[in-house]
């Protein structure tokens, strides 16, 4: 591990000011992640903010919805009463991830900004990573990409975002808030983490310096029939290889008014499916309308030598993800 | 005489592990050590064109950077063999010895630091440069380079094996299959790392702390690496976290702290990370094996063959004997077996729980499976018709053989009967549901040992034998042994091990600890207890004197005669009067002739339930029973433990074991355990081991086979069998992950 300075912060103010917008100086909450890619030296900070005495530790009631504090724990969340009986796909994503051991110590704000597990990106001693270092190439494209993404790709990268969490907050359109040195603003979910394109080094879009404070549920009463389903190689303690969060509102014959679809483990970012969303709209889905909706979803999904599987894999956890929360929300 | 040998007491050493208490090799704490970080090489193959370590050494703290260019010289680190003899069973090592890398992974330099810190942070300013060249890591494009290796394993059989005509019997046969599996590298991760710290007492004199499996064989390597009279180097090993056969020969990271300790004229601990443990500590090669079986309508076989390819490294070698069982585990009219290795450029294959068995096992296994499905005949059935009563292969009885009462035992617990035949036919909902069975097996293996033991003055015993204790159960196991031959209670018995300064013990590998030091203490306990009862017949004014040594028993913490209670004498007045401080006796065991005329192994049948996700292809072994025989049970409770371990690392390489090779690299990609899986609780449902009690009076005074082993043997085949009869798939490259079963499901 390369040296590196700490100071901690009790207030956002004397966080935010600290920081500075310095390239190489990081907050820390549970630093789950971000202690393993020191010890890798993927990530070499100059110096580390810990904001773990900030006071961002609430779940509260707020517009109708939920504000979790950033320093909430995933333990923490998970286990809420609120979360579980008002947006139980947050709750078990959350328990679908990790350990319960890395759970208690991973905070909320922490595991938006996890990063990809592409073995390239994690070991330094890879040489070609367009997200570690821009411009030396990508070694997944041709190496052993089973992990990787088959949605939203781009030339330079082809790593998954791998949090669940992230996925169901998607799907639940949650919002998240930070304050910057110009003050706070919020971030829509869905455009908080990005597509890699042309940058892959930039996993979201928050701009240097920002602190996230907290995540917003929305007021969304039918979020409460919902599910997240993954599938992974082991039972526990595993990434997604593909998972589904999935929100529904569908009256009582099965008619769905809404639904609000997430792919975990297929691209750059949780993968919102609005193609398929728009076609099961109004519908009173069987299998082959729900195929028909993932077909559309996954038209332009692209496989690798190793990740063409989850192209039929996502599909499949479309159809199931839909099925399981209807009739979930039916019994 | 109390009966302690078989009950399930909990481990004598248990508690101090709970509670931390027990010292392993990287904690003993010696004064003024410094800490040692290892260097790897990112390239396969090629040199190390420079190697800058000024940066490095300008670190604070930072004592040492060995490389190539300031390493010690090694005596034959590669293990060569004299002209005209065979290579000892050693491993090559590279520590640091030249400019060549010979795999990824390989150490190429060593860091030596006052704290972890600092060590960590300079080895990562050490500047390679390398002249790399082409590299070869894959199997199957390499076929036609393979060569054959004069023996197939440790054990000295031949890589050939030939009865009858196969050809012919393959032609004529009524049924037959021809399918080739494929079994990945696998990699032993115990949980604890490799760790050593190295002493130099004296300049010709060395203390190791090493975490290994046999201090004896490790004493003898380290002292002729570096030009050491054997018994001028103290290896200590009181505890491991696991060894799986990793920790069985001295690799390089050893040598390098010895070197390092030697340089520095100070203790210097070094423990390899988990990273870093994929390469240069032995690993299961992946294996391609072809099956041929042919049989007539009834199921009787009359062709079993098994071609295996694996692979060895360019600077040592190591067959992973697939082939052993094959040629053993059923009758049939014809067999033949090759066994070929591929040259790589990786870390040299090793040894790895049940080397050579896990793996054939996969193979036959499966392809037994397939054949039944192929005759309409129960799995269970093909395998009783072809039941080997006499070992086919050297034509020898066996020395015990239960096989048949574990099939029939197991399949009852198991509730086999209730299977329906056909594939796909047990489905509830969404879920598919599979049984599968196979049959285990494991050779019977012993070496030669020591141990003594000694009646203290306050009446206690004390047994010593410097084997060791993988977290196996040994400690317990022998002390159960001696509180047995003595009449007393477990708590009157401390038992030592771990050390070559106790009496001389086998490696703890193949199984044999039980059977080969349990034997020698078995047999120290009796030399001692005869002592014990001449010294209580002949010593003027006991209470025994002059009584038929005959009639005298121990029991209950005394001597005494048959049947007269009242005519007794304790130890501690025996010894007391004597005058003497304690009385000592030593017991050696070594095999005999028993091998000549009996053919040894331990045997079992394992059985498994498999839920499958009918869209998703998510399993979960949801039950698995195995049923095994293998001697005298000393433990019912390690030996449970010990057995279900096994058959829960069958199941991860059913389902999730796979060190992944980039190929065009030559590099690992998932060297750490969030990428490589094991089993976790949650992939584990209703499992147990059961055994049928056998009574060997031919392998070893002990009556025990080794149980550390056999249960993983056939627990791969038992899951993947379950998954074909869950879902019609049939997957021949393990593991078995959700994407390969989504073709059908």
């Amino acid at each position: 591990m390369t040296p590196f300075t700490y100071i901690r912060a009790t207030t956002i103010n004397e966080a935010v000011k600290a920081h500075g917008q310095q390239p190489d100086v990081y907050f820390i909450g549970g630093g789950t992640n971000l202690l393993d890619l020191m010890k890798m030296g993927t990530e070499r900070p100059a110096q580390i903010i810990d904001i773990n005495r900030l006071p961002l530790k609430k779940i509260e009631e707020h517009k109708g919805g939920l504000r979790i504090g950033a320093l909430v724990s995933n333990t923490e969340c998970a286990n809420d009463p609120m979360i579980r009986t008002r947006y139980p796909v947050l709750s078990e994503a959350i328990l679908a991830g990790a350990t319960q051991q890395l759970r208690n110590k991973a905070t909320m704000g922490g595991n938006l900004l996890q990063r990809t597990r592409c073995y390239y990106f994690y070991d330094p001693t890879f040489r070609e990573c367009n997200k570690r270092s821009p411009g030396s190439g990508c070694a997944a494209i041709q190496g052993y990409n089973r992990i990787h993404a088959i949605l939203g790709a781009s030339e330079q990268c082809i790593a998954t975002h791998p949090s669940d969490m992230c996925v169901a907050l998607t799907a639940l359109n949650a919002v998240v808030q930070v304050t910057g040195p110009n003050g706070e603003r919020s971030i829509a979910m869905r455009e908080f983490h990005r597509l890699p394109g042309d940058t892959p080094q930039l996993d979201t879009s928050l701009k240097p310096g920002e602190l996230i404070t907290a995540i917003d549920l929305p007021d969304m009463p039918y979020a409460k029939r919902s599910k997240y389903i993954k599938v992974r190689d082991r039972n526990s303690y595993a990434f997604a290889l593909v998972s589904i969060a999935t929100v529904l509102d569908a009256d009582e014959a099965g008619t769905i008014r809404n639904v609000h679809l997430a792919l975990g483990g297929v691209a750059h970012k949780p993968w919102r499916a609005t193609k398929a969303e728009a076609m099961l709209a109004g519908k009173r889905p069987d299998e082959g309308t729900l195929l028909a909706a993932a077909e559309a979803e996954l038209a332009g999904a692209k496989g690798y030598k190793y990740n063409s599987f989850k192209i039929e894999l996502a599909k499949r956890c479309i159809v199931r993800g839909v099925m399981s929360t209807l009739e979930n929300s039916q019994g | 005489m109390e009966n302690v040998i078989g009950e399930p007491i909990d481990r004598i050493d248990g508690r101090l592990k709970v509670t931390g208490r027990a010292t392993y090799a990287y904690e003993h704490k010696l004064p003024n050590a410094a800490t040692g970080v290892l260097l790897m090489s990112t390239i396969a193959k090629g040199r190390i064109a420079s190697i800058d370590t000024k940066a490095a050494e300008k670190v604070p703290g930072v004592l040492l950077v060995l490389t190539h260019q300031n390493a010690t010289k090694l005596n034959n680190p590669l293990n060569n063999a004299a002209p005209g003899q065979e290579r000892s069973p050693a491993r090559a090592i590279t520590a640091l010895q030249d400019n060549l890398v010979r795999y990824a992974n390989q150490p190429i330099a060593l860091v030596v630091a006052e704290t972890l810190e600092n060590a960590q942070y300079a080895a990562s300013l050490v500047k390679v440069h390398y002249a790399p060249e082409t590299h070869h890591v894959d199997l199957e494009s390499r076929l036609a380079d393979a060569y054959t290796p004069k023996k197939a394993g440790g054990g000295g059989d031949p890589a050939t094996s030939n009865r009858g005509d196969v050809t012919a019997a393959m032609s004529e046969a009524e049924t037959r299959l021809e399918q080739t599996y494929w079994t990945p590298f696998e990699v032993h991760n115990p949980m604890e790392p490799h760790a050593t710290i190295a002493m130099w007492d004296q300049p010709d004199h060395l203390t190791l702390y090493d975490a290994t499996q046999g201090v004896f064989s490790d004493r003898q390597r380290v002292a002729s690496l570096f030009g050491l009279k054997p018994e001028n180097v103290r290896v200590i090993s009181p505890y491991l976290g696991g060894g799986f056969g990793s920790k069985g020969p001295v690799w390089s990271h050893v040598a390098l702290a010895v070197m390092a300790a030697k340089q520095l004229n100070r203790p210097v601990k070094l423990a390899v990370e988990r990273p870093q443990m994929f390469g240069m500590l032995g690993l299961r090669s992946q294996t391609r094996q072809t099956m041929r079986l042919g049989a007539k309508k009834d199921g009787t076989l009359t062709a079993v063959a098994n071609d295996t390819y694996s692979h060895t490294s360019t600077f040592d070698e190591f067959v992973e004997s697939t082939t052993i069982c094959a040629r053993m585990l059923y009758q049939s009219s014809s067999n033949s077996t090759t066994q070929k290795l591929v040259k790589s450029d990786i870390g040299t294959p090793s040894f790895m729980r049940a080397p050579g068995e896990a793996s054939g096992t996969v193979a036959i296994e499966i392809a037994m499976d397939e054949l039944a499905y192929a005759l309409k005949m129960d799995p269970v059935e093909l395998r009783l018709k072809n039941y080997a009563d006499v070992d086919p292969e050297e034509n020898k009885p066996w020395s015990s053989k239960s096989l048949r009462e574990c099939y029939r035992m197991g399949a009852e617990k198991f509730g086999w009967s209730r299977r329906k035949p056909e594939s796909r036919s047990m489905r509830d909902g969404k879920t598919l549901i599979g049984w599968g069975m196979a049959t285990a097996v494991y050779p019977t293996r012993r070496s030669a040992s020591n141990a003594s033991a000694r009646l203290n003055a306050d009446g206690t015993f004390s047994v010593d034998a410097g084997t060791q204790d993988l977290g196996t159960g040994t400690y317990t196991i022998m002390t159960q042994i001696a509180a047995q031959t003595f009449g007393v209670g477990p708590e009157k018995v401390k038992f030592r091990l771990g050390d070559t300064e106790l009496p001389q013990t086998p490696v703890s590998g193949g199984s044999q600890t039980a059977a080969s030091t349990g034997s020698a203490v078995y047999l120290a306990g009796q030399a001692l207890r005869e002592k014990l009862i001449q010294m209580a017949v002949t010593q003027s004014g006991s209470p025994l004197e002059n009584v038929n040594e005959q009639n005298v028993i121990l029991e209950a913490g005394r001597l005494s005669v048959k049947g007269k209670p009242g005519k007794a004498i304790t130890f501690q007045d025996l010894l007391t009067r004597s005058g003497k401080p304690y009385l000592e006796a030593q017991g050696k065991a070594e095999p005999g002739d028993e091998k000549k005329e009996y053919s040894m192994y331990a045997f079992g049948a394992q059985f498994a339930e498999v839920h499958v996700d009918a869209d998703l292809g998510q399993v979960k072994v949801a039950r698995m029973l195995g049923c095994f025989a293998a001697g005298k049970i000393l433990n019912a409770k390690t030996a449970r433990s010990q057995l279900m371990g096994g058959m829960i690392w069958g199941v991860g390489m059913a389902l999730y074991e796979d060190a992944v090779m980039d190929e065009r690299l030559g590099r690992w990609v998932n060297n750490n355990l969030a990428e490589y899986h094991v089993p976790v609780n949650l992939d584990i449902g209703d499992f147990d081991a059961i055994w049928v009690d056998e009574n060997d009076a031919h392998i070893n005074p002990l009556g025990a086979k080794g149980i550390g082993e056999i249960g993983i043997t056939g627990g791969a085949a038992a899951v993947a069998n379950a998954i074909y009869h869950a879902t019609g798939v049939r997957v021949r490259e393990l593991p078995i992950t959700p994407d390969k079963l989504l073709v059908k499901v």
